[in-house]
């Protein structure tokens, strides 16, 4: 666990009421972006009072590589924020820097904060194991692993000594969280490897919740899907979203339109010198307010299809 | 103009409809290549047939279960080679594979591959599967020396020649398995708050398995008809007992073989051609068990 820091395993929020009536749900027929997004209609703070976490002046490097550029974000409590922009302009890379998964890749680099419930998740003395059993991740290809689908939920659980009073219940409670027990309930020990991309990508959904994060993220996790399962996909986002704060990264903006409560528009700028292309922040809004009134000149140019 | 794109039309359709693959230079080139092919499996073939007619007479059960006898040698047999190559095998690969998994695994999952001695190491591993056997068994000799043994000829001195030998391989080979496997089931893992030697023990290893097992059975069934370095270490050639330890005098089968083919008598001959029978179908047997698993386990992802 987290040194000097009482971070409480699973403090579960109350959820705004009527969060998930208000909602648009996924799949429905698409308007222009800002009508999408318009259809939410959630009272939201404009400023962030109380975000569960954080990031201030975030710069990450590969090596040399300056690869995104003074970040500051702040991601509210049960909303979803989407990331969206070009390829390559960093967002990805965002994104794993919020559980330090990208400690994992040779060379990289971590400067400024990501404050996760007050505490610096890069803070000396910070086990990166412990802020991933907060911060889940889910990823762009479903990537369940070569064992039976029980296997699959119970492995973050047993892996992070969790004490589990009974790991069927658990078992069963991450696929229901994660709307798949129904369709894997009478095969729970065959191999995960039998289910479609969909199944697959939600049980990599129910594996993390079945850790109990309270930050969940995703990298493009429908990108690999048909728009059935797509549909599947973000209506389970919005039932997390009781529960669960969710972070996704997507290229697809309808998606970040129809989902996300707040949406952050990044950008890539390339070096005079070098050429290489750091990723910046451009805009951080409501969504609704992102997609119709942006306040930038390349968000709207982004958003309206004329540049990326 | 549409007249014209018409007989161009007809003209590239008629290039392509020629069979090119009938061409006198790619008949040429083909039967090369089945020349090739034929003429090395040719080889093997011819050789094995004429050993197996040449130890037709003597494939009893005197073959295997009799010691080597010069008063009766339509009796002789190779008991103590066969058991002598089956203990140091297994001691080899009791030695070996533990020492090359770990190794590799270290290499591939743990070190860090920017630091120039592990550079170096990655270099010379390459270099050791290819230094010739005799070199190993020289070195196993320095090595047991050291070690405080300087009895000859025992099986643990044979197993650490024959050690030293497939590492690279067993190295090699588990590298490749464990670097197949996906990246993405490492991060879903890692993401999930597995430390990385969780990781690498319930998923990358697992995973990795068949592509290990198969290295490694490849490489002892190269060790298992290695003569050279078993010389080296002062391996005796004819022995009348069964090898009963690590600290026991053994003879291997390829040497055997080796001191038996140098009798003058026929029935020593004869002998020798059914038992180089008898290796040919350990090491088949060995290789069939890789393939085996290889393509029970074998997992496309």
């Amino acid at each position: 666990m987290v040194k000097g820091t009482n971070m409480s395993t699973h403090s579960v929020t109350a959820s705004s009421p009527g969060t998930e009536a208000n909602r648009h749900t996924a799949g429905g027929s698409v308007g222009s972006l800002s009508d999408v997004a318009q259809e939410i209609e959630r009272h939201l703070p404009d400023k962030l009072m109380d975000p569960i976490m954080e990031t201030s002046l975030l710069n990450i490097y590969y090596g040399d590589f300056h690869a995104v550029h003074d970040v500051n974000l702040a991601f509210g409590r049960n909303e979803i924020t989407a990331l969206i922009g070009p390829s390559g302009c960093g967002k990805s890379t965002v994104l794993r820097s919020l559980n330090r998964m990208n400690d994992l890749v040779p060379g990289a680099r971590v400067e400024g904060a990501v404050n996760y419930q007050g505490q610096n998740i890069y803070a000396r003395g910070v086990d990166p194991i412990a802020v991933r059993t907060h911060v889940g991740m889910v990823f762009q290809k479903p990537n369940p692993f070569p064992k039976s689908i029980y296997d699959n939920v119970a492995y973050g659980p047993r892996v992070t000594g969790m004490k589990v009073d009974d790991m069927d219940d658990l078992v069963e409670g991450a696929l229901r969280g994660a709307a798949l027990w129904d369709e894997v309930k009478d095969k729970l020990k065959q191999s995960a490897y039998g289910l479609s991309g969909g199944q697959q990508q939600r049980l990599c959904i129910a594996r993390t919740i079945a850790t109990k994060p309270n930050v969940i993220l995703m990298d493009e996790p429908c990108s690999a899907l048909d728009p059935i399962a797509t549909a599947r996909v973000e209506d389970l986002m919005l039932q997390l979203t009781q529960d669960y704060t969710i972070v996704i990264v997507t290229h697809n903006m309808q998606q970040a339109a129809r989902v996300s409560d707040r949406t952050a528009f990044f950008t890539a700028r390339p070096d005079e010198t070098t050429g290489n292309r750091t990723g910046l922040l451009v805009e951080y809004n409501l969504t609704k307010q992102l997609f119709s009134q942006p306040s930038d000149q390349r968000t709207e140019d982004y958003i309206s299809g004329r540049f990326g | 103009m549409a007249a014209y794109a018409e007989t161009a039309a007809k003209t590239v359709l008629a290039t392509a409809g020629r069979d090119r693959d009938r061409s006198v230079k790619s008949l040429v080139f083909l039967g090369l290549l089945w020349f090739s092919l034929f003429f090395g499996v040719l080889v093997l073939v011819a050789l094995i047939v004429s050993t197996a007619l040449e130890g037709a007479p003597r494939f009893d059960s005197d073959l295997i279960t009799r010691y080597s006898s010069t008063l009766s040698p339509e009796r002789t047999g190779f008991r103590a080679g066969i058991l002598g190559s089956l203990m140091v095998i297994l001691a080899t690969a009791a030695m070996a594979v533990p020492i090359g998994i770990a190794a590799a695994l270290h290499l591939e999952e743990f070190a860090n591959k920017e630091r120039w001695y592990n550079k170096f190491i990655e270099v010379n591993l390459q270099n050791l599967a290819a230094v010739p056997s005799v070199v190993y068994g020289l070195l196993a000799v320095a090595f047991v020396t050291l070690m405080g043994i300087h009895q000859r000829g025992l099986v643990i001195s044979g197993a650490v020649a024959l050690s030293l030998l497939i590492l690279p391989v067993i190295i090699i080979t588990t590298r490749e398995a464990v670097r197949a496997v996906p990246r993405e089931i490492r991060d879903g893992s890692m993401a999930l708050g597995a430390t990385r030697w969780q990781t690498t023990w319930k998923q990358t290893l697992p995973s990795a398995v068949p592509g290990i097992a198969t290295g490694t059975i490849l490489g002892l069934s190269r060790a298992i008809g290695e003569a050279a370095p078993l010389l080296i270490i002062g391996t005796a050639t004819a022995i009348r007992f069964d090898p009963n330890g690590l600290m026991s005098q053994f003879t291997a089968l390829p040497l055997e073989i080796y001191s038996t083919t140098s009798q003058s008598r026929e029935d020593f001959r004869v002998a020798a051609a059914a038992a180089i029978i008898v290796l040919l179908v350990m090491i088949l047997a060995l290789n069939g068990l890789a393939i085996f698993i290889r393509n029970k386990f074998q997992r496309s992802w």
